[in-house]
């Protein structure tokens, strides 16, 4: 439905897409996950029209979108930090795209009370916005750009400015919409949680280019390679090959052991520990135990098959 | 002359800044009760015309100071301190107290945190400010032709004094030539150093503003607004003394005299004070369309859909920014007296037209329309306008649904500035106003010009009706406040 071809842009000389291709199904949600500076808002920028892109084309629905102004190309984008409108109320910001498009004042009212009650915000149509709290503001924000029933929905980064309690709660509110109203959207992130939990597909960009599109599953089985596993988390990578840290065990020694440990953090449920092997070699585990090795511990290490993909 | 006109503009502008400092580092750190009314009040004098200004100081001086170097710098400051006071005193509560905070923590003492954080912060506001007050007593012209007396003119005022005293054209042109050359230089640094102060600028998040709670920081913070007030307030108070002053007693016999004809002028006084009213009401409404089309143009309209990376704007503003800036130093006699000579012979012969007057009074009053919206506009986040076009409002629809309403209130303001300012205006107005419509500030020069008690206490009658006429618009115009950004 939504076709980006061989985008490329620079500023003043310095690429900020370099042929980047992107393909998005009808009510297909596809997140674009990448380090800061690898051109994502970039590539969102040029598809909704308020980037020119020096070379390269859009299509949506087979048709060129070039030299379609942004107001009449029928895309919305929530912008990473909101951008409502500070001088107009809840409703105000939410009628906005409905009044552009002629409706009449009463379908305005009533689509919009529609809408906030789809974010969960019935009721706060006279509210100032600046009295939102963040991820108020963020709802409205959603409600806005779903408001004049966009052909493709953009999200940049929608949920980077929040704690990340509330984050989580958001992201399943998100899933849940996206289901429900089948859209078909392209949403932005740099943090893997995000781009997972959200993603039909994954589209991983890399330095101005989409390096690798997948379902989450096939990414973290296959990674394209070792920068990308690395992106992922997966430290273990070697030459040829990665292991991946969930299927590394480590075990107290009886004997003389393989390596020792040398660090062991809690981040949450799991424990993630690293080991100095004896060969000189370093290696990441993911235990999800409550009793685990400590530092300066001895162990050896036994690695699942299953675990380990050869890169291409 | 020229060495007068600069060492004096020197003087005025170190005497303005060490007069405003306690009243900025006041308004800039603590909150107190009255804090928006001094903010207004200090301005008024700025906005005051300053014929009135150089009216009130020879009211207060005894005879023998009454026309000197020092007179002059005492009234520049009179004039000047509300630049001083504005610019640094809000760049003063727009510094993140956090900084310092983290400067205590440090181990920094009071002095030492001033020395190492505060002051180098605060030097580029101190130095816009500083370029622009010694810009305004560059091209000081009321107050030196009035103060000045026979030995003390400046550029501006010998310009007046060639042109009008002695009819030499050519001379007032080389001097105006030399004016301009100088104020284009002072200009460019004024900009510059402005740029600098926008680029700086700490938007805190945390109020920086506090109540003073130790006996000491009130007693600061009473002692320095008291100061100024004593300062700003002693002429204006003499000022009315003396327009009430006759024959050894006091009475309205002056006030009662504005509504008769007088030799002095060829028009009774009060009709002044319509013409007045009449020209700046006209002046505005040419200065807020104009000047704001301008600021349009000056701020770049950065967000410009389609445009490159925002923030940005074309190169040409920025040279764009100096010329619509020029005006603001470029001097008013200049301006008069350039449309006097252009507008003299026919074709172009529009001198006496009706409308010369309010049109030279715009052009003084558009670089503070510009001064005032464009920052306005500035701070309108150019992914509102994207968010607009996203949503489907075409470019014409975005200018009235985001641009205009968020500028409205900077609009407002600036008109109520352009008002107090064509009220006031008198370099120019002096040269266009026909003799039969003269202008407030125009017949207070004549009253002046005039012996007799009667006709000095008019004067100052007519300043005192000037002065509040204008006080009331500085008022009602500080109603619909600015919410960030501009100086004034």
């Amino acid at each position: 439905m939504l076709q980006a071809e061989e985008l490329a842009v620079r500023f003043d000389g310095t690429p900020a897409l370099e042929g980047a291709t992107l393909d998005v199904g009808a009510g297909e949600v596809v997140t674009v996950l990448g380090p800061s500076g690898s051109g994502k808002t970039t590539l969102l920028r040029v598809i909704a029209g308020l980037q020119l892109p020096d070379a390269g084309r859009v299509l949506l629905d087979g048709s060129d979108l070039a030299g379609v102004p942004p107001h009449r190309r029928g895309i919305g984008l929530v912008f990473q930090d909101h951008a409502l409108f500070p001088h107009r109320d809840v409703l105000g910001n939410v009628a906005f795209g409905l009044r552009m498009r002629g409706d009449p004042p009463d379908a305005v009212a009533r689509r919009v009370g529609e809408l906030l009650e789809l974010v969960g915000l019935a009721g706060l149509e006279q509210r100032s916005v600046g009295t939102l709290s963040g991820g108020e503001q963020q709802r409205v924000a959603l409600a806005r750009a779903l408001a004049p029933e966009p052909r493709v929905l953009l999200l940049d980064e929608p949920l980077g400015s929040l704690d990340r309690r509330l984050r989580d709660r958001l992201l399943d509110d998100l899933a849940h919409l996206f289901d429900e109203l089948g859209l078909t959207a392209v949403y932005v992130t740099h943090d893997q949680t995000e781009a997972f939990t959200l993603g039909d597909r994954v589209a991983v960009m890399r330095d101005g280019r989409v390096v690798q599109v997948a379902t989450p599953d096939e990414l973290w089985a296959r990674p394209l390679d070792a920068d990308v596993a690395r992106f992922l988390g997966i430290a273990n990578v070697r030459a040829d090959e990665l292991v991946r840290p969930e299927a590394v065990r480590v075990l107290r020694t009886h004997g003389r052991g393989m390596g020792v440990i040398e660090r062991a953090v809690r981040t949450g449920p799991v424990v993630r520990i690293r080991v100095r092997l004896d060969d000189g070699g370093m290696l990441e585990a993911v235990a999800a135990t409550i009793d685990h090795p400590s530092p300066g511990d001895r162990v050896d290490v036994d690695i699942d098959p299953e675990g380990i993909v050869r890169l291409r | 002359m020229v060495w007068f006109t600069v060492w004096q503009a020197l003087g005025s502008t170190i005497l303005t800044i060490t007069i405003a400092l306690p009243a900025a580092y006041v308004l800039g750190r603590y909150r107190f009760r009255g804090r928006n009314l001094v903010e207004a009040l200090v301005v008024v004098p700025f906005v005051l015309p300053t014929i009135v200004v150089a009216l009130a100081f020879l009211a207060i001086l005894p005879t023998h100071l009454e026309r000197g170097w020092a007179p002059i710098l005492i009234a520049h400051g009179f004039f000047n301190v509300a630049v001083v006071i504005r610019i640094v005193g809000t760049f003063w509560a727009s510094l993140d107290p956090r900084v310092g905070e983290a400067a205590a923590t440090l181990g920094a003492g009071p002095w030492t945190r001033f020395r190492e954080i505060t002051a180098p912060l605060l030097a580029p506001a101190l130095a816009a400010a500083a370029a622009i007050v010694f810009l305004f007593s560059f091209t000081s012209f009321g107050i030196v032709l009035v103060l000045g007396g026979p030995r003390y003119a400046t550029i501006e005022a010998e310009i007046y004094n060639q042109a009008v005293r002695l009819f030499d054209l050519r001379a007032a042109a080389v001097l105006s030539l030399v004016q301009l050359a100088c104020v284009v230089a002072a200009v460019w640094v004024a900009t510059r150093l402005e740029r600098r102060l926008t680029t700086t600028r700490w938007r805190s998040e945390h109020d920086a503003l506090r109540r003073p709670r130790t006996g000491r920081e009130k007693l600061v913070v009473v002692a320095s607004l008291g100061s100024l007030a004593l300062f700003l307030g002693l002429p204006v108070a003499v000022l009315v003394e003396r327009s009430l002053a006759i024959g050894g007693g006091h009475g309205i016999d002056a006030y009662e005299a504005l509504a008769r004809p007088t030799s002095v002028l060829l028009a009774s006084p009060w009709e002044a004070v319509v013409n007045s009213i009449v020209y700046a009401a006209a002046a505005t409404a040419i200065a807020v369309v104009v000047g704001g089309l301008a600021a349009f143009a000056v701020a770049g309209r950065s967000g410009r859909v389609q445009g490159s990376d925002p923030g940005t704007g074309p190169k040409g503003t920025r040279a764009l920014d100096t010329l619509v800036l020029l005006p603001l130093g470029a001097s008013a006699v200049m301006l008069g007296l350039g449309f006097l000579i252009a507008f003299d012979e026919a074709p172009l012969y529009f001198r006496a037209a009706p409308w010369i007057v309010p049109v030279a009074q715009a052009l003084v009053a558009i670089p503070f329309v510009v001064r005032i919206v464009a920052p306005t506009l500035r701070s309108i986040d150019p992914r509102q306008r994207e968010a607009a076009a996203l949503l489907g409002a075409t470019p014409g629809r975005v200018l009235r649904e985001i641009d205009l309403p968020i500028v409205s209130r900077g609009l407002a303001v600036a008109a109520g500035f352009a008002f107090a300012i064509s009220l006031g205006e008198f370099g120019a107005t002096v040269f266009l106003a026909r003799p039969d419509r003269p202008t407030l500030p125009v017949a207070v020069f004549r009253f002046l010009g005039r012996p007799g008690e009667l006709n000095a206490a008019q004067a100052y009658a007519l300043a005192v009706v000037l002065m509040a006429v204008t006080v009331v618009s500085v008022l009602l115009v500080d109603r619909i406040r600015i919410r960030r950004g501009g100086w004034f």
